[in-house]
Order: C-alpha cells, then structure tokens, then sequence
C-alpha cells in the first residue's frame, strides 16, 4: 500500500485583503484627524465631569495662562472679516497678503501694533516667538475688548449668529486674571460662556 | 519565503527555449507593515479626548436691572475660595458663625453641599443658593472644581460674586490668604 503523502501547502498568506483594511483605516484616520492648533503657551485645562463637547465651529476662544490673553475665533471668513473692522477701528492699513495670512492664523497674542511684524514671521519663526499676549488693562476700551466685540460683530454679519465665546484656562491660573477677563465679556453683556476643561477620568473604587 | 512555484520553465530537453514566466504576486508584506505603522501613528497622534465645555451664566452686571430679588441669608451658603487649594463656607450672613476650612474633595466640600443643601431644603422648603466668592489668591482650577462640584450634586441656583474685604480678613485669620 503507497503511503498517504501529506501535500505541502505553501506558508506565504494573502495579504491583498488585509493591505485593504489597513489602507482602509489609515485612510478614515486620516480624514477625520484635525489637526490641533498649536497653543502659543502651555494651558493644562482643569478637569470636571462635564460631557458637553466644545462645538466644531462659532466659537471665539480665548486662552488665558501666565498672565497672557491670546485670541483666536473659528473660520477664515470671520478672521478676515474682523481684521477688516480692527483695521478701521484703529486707522491701521494691511496689505492683501497680510489679510491672508491673518485668515489662517489659529491662536495670537500680540497688540495690535505689532501685528504687521508677526504677521511677517515665517511659520517656523513663530514657534519660537514669544507672544506678549493682547494688552487687557483694566480701562474700558482696551484691546482685547475690542477683539471679542468685534469678533461677535464680524460672526454676526457673516453667519448671522451669535458669536460664542469661551475661556481656556491654565488650571493654575491666578484668579485676577480670570476676573479680568470676565469682567470684560462682562461689560458687552456676555453673560453667557463656556469654560473649557478636560473630561475627568472615572473615580478608582 | 516560500512561494508557490507558478513558474512554468525550467524543465526543458531540446524544443524551445521559453522565456521564464515571472510570477504575478507581489509580496504585500511590507505593504501592510508600512500602513498599519501609519495607522498606530495617526491613532497615538489624533486627540481622542476632545475639550469639554462647561456653561456658565454670570448675573447681569447692568446697573439698570435693579428688580432682582435679593436671596435669603438664611438659605445662601458662601464660599470663599483662598490659596492653597483651600475654601471656606459659611451659612446664612457673614459674622453669624465661624466659617469653616475646607478642601475641595469629594469627601469635603460634595458632602458639605449635599448635607446643607438637605438642611436648607427641610428648613425653608426652597433650594440652596450658593455664593462663590474667589479671592485673589486662588486660582482658576479651584473655581472650576467648585462648579464641578455644583453639577454633580445638582444645586440650581449659584453665582460667582466679588468678595469683599470683610471677607479677605476671615480668609486672612485662617492662613489662606
């Protein structure tokens, strides 16, 4: 009786099929990675058990850490929008590709007379720079008041909505700080705004 | 690796000298290394955890809404926020009773509320009012654990109150100022 020969099966796997998924996945990541501005100072947002996600768009917010105020609103459109309207606020002149820099530009925190010099900086530059942060004394009509205002204008015209404004703070901020600048949203009637803070991890048992 | 041998050359006494036949797969291996190491890249690098936002309504500051009803004494609970990751409360007006020192845990100022909130709710039938009051000397982190602490034990009626200088000497008399 001929022995029963055990065929040999080839070890080499198809791989067509996982390559699929693989590209599959890494394209849906891809896709829906947004990436995440880059925060001109390091805010460490306080915890809280709130669920609530920060919506995607219509939403100004202002980063508040070491004593610094930056700036930054959602949407090209409103970015361009409110330059135009601090332009004219302040008698200051900005060429076309100063409009278009500052359309893309996420967070700032510079006064308003060296916006022309950072502007000029180079992406790389700007990582590197230190930013003042926007001047907010105590006087009725400074800087930043006038950022926010004319933010809620600029989103107003454009998308005719209210504009929402909300505070990303450093959890070791100094309170007058934050005081200053509700105080702020405070004199043009917004009563209404949304601290931002990191979800808490569930308790341990 | 061992491949299957699609090639059909090889064996050939006289006739024809064929061209041998490549074979048609291609060894995705690599393929499939390269893009699930791009997958763990993008998966580590995308923030999973997206910011919260916390709502919060101030009182209006308008000098000409006067008509706002003034709340009890007897049913607000004031917190003062001092340094240290350190708050004191106090019941009903200031000066009535010593206030007490407290921390902002789960077993400190959540038990406090809840408790008081239990005891002012039997006292008047009408919920708690809680007044915070940070001072200079506390920080950002403190005020938002306090209205953490606030949502989590479901107190409707709060607000965020400049504190006065009769307070900053109780914070004073305790170390926390």
């Amino acid at each position: 009786m001929p022995r029963v020969k055990v065929q040999r099966k080839s070890t080499a796997i198809d791989m067509t099929a996982m390559c699929d998924v693989a590209f599959l996945l890494l394209t849906f990541f891809i896709l829906t990675a947004k990436p995440k501005p880059e925060d001109p100072i390091k805010a460490e947002v306080p915890q809280s058990i709130i669920t609530q996600p920060v919506p995607d768009d219509n939403m100004a917010t202002l980063t508040v850490g070491q004593g610094k105020v930056f700036f930054s609103v959602d949407g090209t459109d409103v970015r361009k929008q409110l330059l135009q309207q601090m332009a004219e606020k302040y008698q200051e002149k900005f060429s076309q590709a100063e409009y278009d820099r500052f359309a893309v530009t996420e967070v700032f925190g510079v006064p308003f007379n060296a916006l022309h010099q950072f502007l000029a900086l180079t992406s790389e530059q700007k990582k590197t720079y230190q930013q003042p942060g926007i001047p907010n004394d105590t006087t009725s009509n400074n800087e930043l008041f006038n950022w926010i205002r004319e933010a809620r204008v600029a989103a107003k015209v454009l998308h005719n909505k209210e504009l929402r404004v909300s505070i990303k703070g450093d959890s070791k901020e100094e309170y007058p700080t934050i005081k200053k600048v509700i105080g702020i949203l405070q004199k043009q009637k917004v009563n209404k705004f949304s601290l931002i803070t990191a979800l808490r991890a569930a308790p341990k048992k | 690796m061992a491949e299957l041998d699609t090639s059909g050359g090889g064996k050939h006494k006289g006739g024809k000298v064929r061209s041998k036949k490549a074979s048609t797969r291609v060894d995705l291996t690599a393929m499939v290394d390269l893009a699930f190491l791009l997958i763990t890249f993008f998966m580590l690098t995308t923030t999973l955890a997206k910011p919260k936002a916390m709502d919060l309504a101030m009182p209006d500051k308008d000098e000409k809404t006067k008509d706002q009803l003034p709340i009890a004494a007897s049913r607000s609970l004031t917190l003062l926020l001092g340094s240290n990751n350190r708050l004191e409360w106090y019941l009903g007006e200031p000066g009535k009773s010593a206030p007490t020192v407290e921390g902002y845990g789960k077993d400190d100022l959540r038990k406090t509320l809840i408790e008081k909130g239990k005891d002012v709710q039997a006292a008047t039938g009408k919920f708690m009012f809680v007044v915070i009051k940070p001072s200079d000397k506390s920080n950002y982190k403190n005020l938002v654990d306090v209205l953490d602490e606030i949502n989590i034990t479901n107190i409707q009626g709060y607000g965020i109150v400049d504190i006065t200088p009769a307070e900053i000497a109780l914070l004073q008399k305790d170390g926390l100022y």
